[in-house]
């Protein structure tokens, strides 16, 4: 798929992310918004995941380690045609299959349960031993945030990742710096997290996480490089695409009203 | 035969894993004490030492789980579920994943490593956690017959062992009902409801008990989680002393849970025979007679009930 089709995507989820949390009235708008072209990237371009294998295991799997991201992951699963796009209205309320947090009992996709962070990174690890073990091939793939790596879980897992030499397992870090109570350096200062993975032993990468090139040539290199996991550590800048949401920690965890709604999704169609 | 029970766990698990290829065994480098390690030599392809990271053992075999293997991940009972607590909780029983976590040198008979290492709690913190099955054996054989019960469901859950060896209460033609109650003696009036080291206990005391005239029966509760809610209402409806002994905090564990049966199905006094504190170092047998739930010690703490 194309630049120019991806971004077509992209902007769509977005959208979707914006209309998902508005509706709920409640869930994360910055953090999904900051890694949707990474995400995006993996479902179209990357990952081997289509309608008649997204309901087995014998497929790449992903693991949204960051999972308040969730409005991000019900997007991507929509546009990728696994879920009913009006059921992205249902987030967040009572019945729907689209938890506040992802549940991985309720859909075929959410390959996790995750929202307590630093636990899905280890369970990617799993997977990926697991994955070995059968011969399968298909690769596991984590997303993380970078407020998320103060969890000390994530360094567990890091050292296994290593010591059991993953290459299937690609992880990634949405680098946006923010995180609910500020940056991230004045909170507690888990930079630089590219020095922290290779220390690790893993093979570490750093792109511009809103370039779809980069993105989708870093996932290559990951599956080319053997004998050790890659973490791709992706700047993305929270909040993107909305323009009074950018580099706004505020806007973590907080819905638009309905006039704000009204502005983020005239943001994004470029109206 | 004196064994103990997480030597019981090493031994059958090592036939379990050449006979399933789906079982994985992980293990926070205490492999050798835990006994995890005797299976692992049978399938060393399918063991792992996850190291001193509980937390990230856990969620690793939580994604075993989701890959549709059998893990088991072993480690001290502190370790493995109060350190875990959450990751338990998040990773393994709300997604509820086939997580099979075994906890050894559970209670204060841990010994000399003191109270930062024995866990009292652990029954209590496990049982509060929907869809986590809890077990705690009595001796090899119902030890053998919970791994071989767990490695066959696809329920998570949790199986309490301990350090010491115990003499045999069950012998190996014994057909357990994993869900059940076993009444190991029945008496009358006096019923005493144990589970773990303490049936031992518990059997030697209704044995003093019984000189004095006194017949307790005893009743071997080794699913806390699911409980014999039926089977228990049974035994408190025909008795009129009723009596708990566990080695564990007196809070949230089989205590707990008796009296919990007890307020709805049966209302009864009921005594709960455990640790009302910390305990701390020590040998073994000294600390069990410290605390009173050596045999003898459980006989005074009954016969001080009864003559209330």
């Amino acid at each position: 798929m194309d630049r120019k089709e991806l971004q077509k995507h992209a902007n769509n989820i977005r959208i979707n992310i914006i209309k998902e949390v508005a509706n709920a009235n409640s869930g994360h708008p910055g953090g999904s918004l900051s890694a949707a072209d990474i995400v995006t990237v993996l479902y179209f371009n990357v990952m081997d995941i289509n309608k008649d294998n997204v309901g087995t295991r014998d497929r790449d799997r992903f693991v949204l380690s960051k999972g308040h991201a969730s409005p991000l992951l019900y997007a991507v699963l929509a546009e990728k045609g696994f879920l009913p796009e009006e059921e992205l209205l249902t987030f967040r309320k009572m019945k729907s299959r689209l938890q506040g947090h992802p549940d991985i009992n309720e859909l075929d996709g959410i390959d996790m349960s995750t929202g307590s962070l630093g636990q899905g990174i280890s369970a990617a690890v799993g997977m990926a031993i697991a994955n070995k073990l059968d011969g399968q091939g298909h690769r596991i793939y984590a997303l993380l945030g970078d407020g998320e790596c103060e969890e000390g879980q994530v360094w567990e897992a890091a050292m296994a990742a290593a010591h059991y030499k993953l290459d299937n397992l690609c992880a990634v870090i949405d680098h946006n710096h923010l995180q609910i109570d500020g940056d991230i350096n004045d909170v507690i200062g888990p930079d630089p997290l590219d020095e922290k993975f290779r220390a690790f032993g893993w093979n570490v990468l750093c792109i511009d996480g809103h370039d779809y090139d980069a993105i989708e040539a870093a996932f290559n290199a990951a599956k080319e490089c053997k004998g050790k996991p890659t973490c791709i550590v992706a700047e993305t800048i929270k909040g993107k695409g909305v323009s009074f949401m950018e580099n706004q920690a505020g806007w973590h965890g907080k819905a638009p009203d309905a006039e704000l709604t009204k502005v983020a999704l005239a943001d994004l169609k470029g109206e | 035969m004196a064994k103990a029970t997480r030597e019981a766990y090493g031994e059958t698990l090592a036939e379990l894993i050449q006979k399933n290829p789906k079982i994985v065994v992980l293990d926070a480098d205490l492999a050798e004490s835990t006994h995890a390690a005797v299976a692992g030599r049978k399938a060393p392809e399918r063991f792992f030492d996850m190291g001193i990271s509980e937390a990230n053992m856990i969620g690793t075999a939580a994604g075993f789980a989701a890959s549709g293997y059998i893990p088991f991940a072993s480690s001290f009972a502190m370790f493995c579920t109060g350190r875990v607590w959450e990751q338990i909780r998040n990773s393994v029983a709300y997604p509820h994943l086939n997580v099979k976590i075994v906890g050894s040198h559970s209670g204060i008979t841990v010994g000399e490593d003191g109270v930062t290492h024995q866990a009292i709690e652990d029954i209590a913190i496990m049982r509060a956690i929907t869809g986590l099955e809890v077990y705690v054996p009595c001796d090899q054989y119902e030890t053998r017959a919970v791994i071989e019960y767990v490695a066959s469901s696809t329920n998570p859950c949790y199986v309490r062992l301990g350090r010491s060896k115990v003499e045999d209460v069950f012998d190996a033609d014994y057909k357990f009902d994993i869900n059940k109650i076993n009444v190991l003696r029945k008496g009358e009036n006096v019923a005493i409801f144990c589970c773990g080291l303490m049936v031992q206990s518990s059997l030697e005391a209704a044995k003093l008990l019984e000189a004095e005239g006194v017949h307790a029966t005893v009743v071997d509760v080794c699913s806390l989680k699911p409980a014999d809610i039926d089977g228990i209402t049974d035994i408190l409806k025909s008795h009129e002393h009723i009596f708990t002994v566990e080695e564990h905090s007196i809070t949230g564990g089989l205590g707990s849970l008796i009296c919990e049966v007890a307020s709805e199905k049966c209302p009864r006094i009921i005594h709960r025979i455990g640790m009302y504190g910390f305990g701390e170092s020590g040998n073994y047998k000294e600390l069990l007679k410290e605390y009173k739930l050596d045999g003898e010690g459980v006989y005074d703490q009954i016969k001080g009930y009864l003559g209330e």
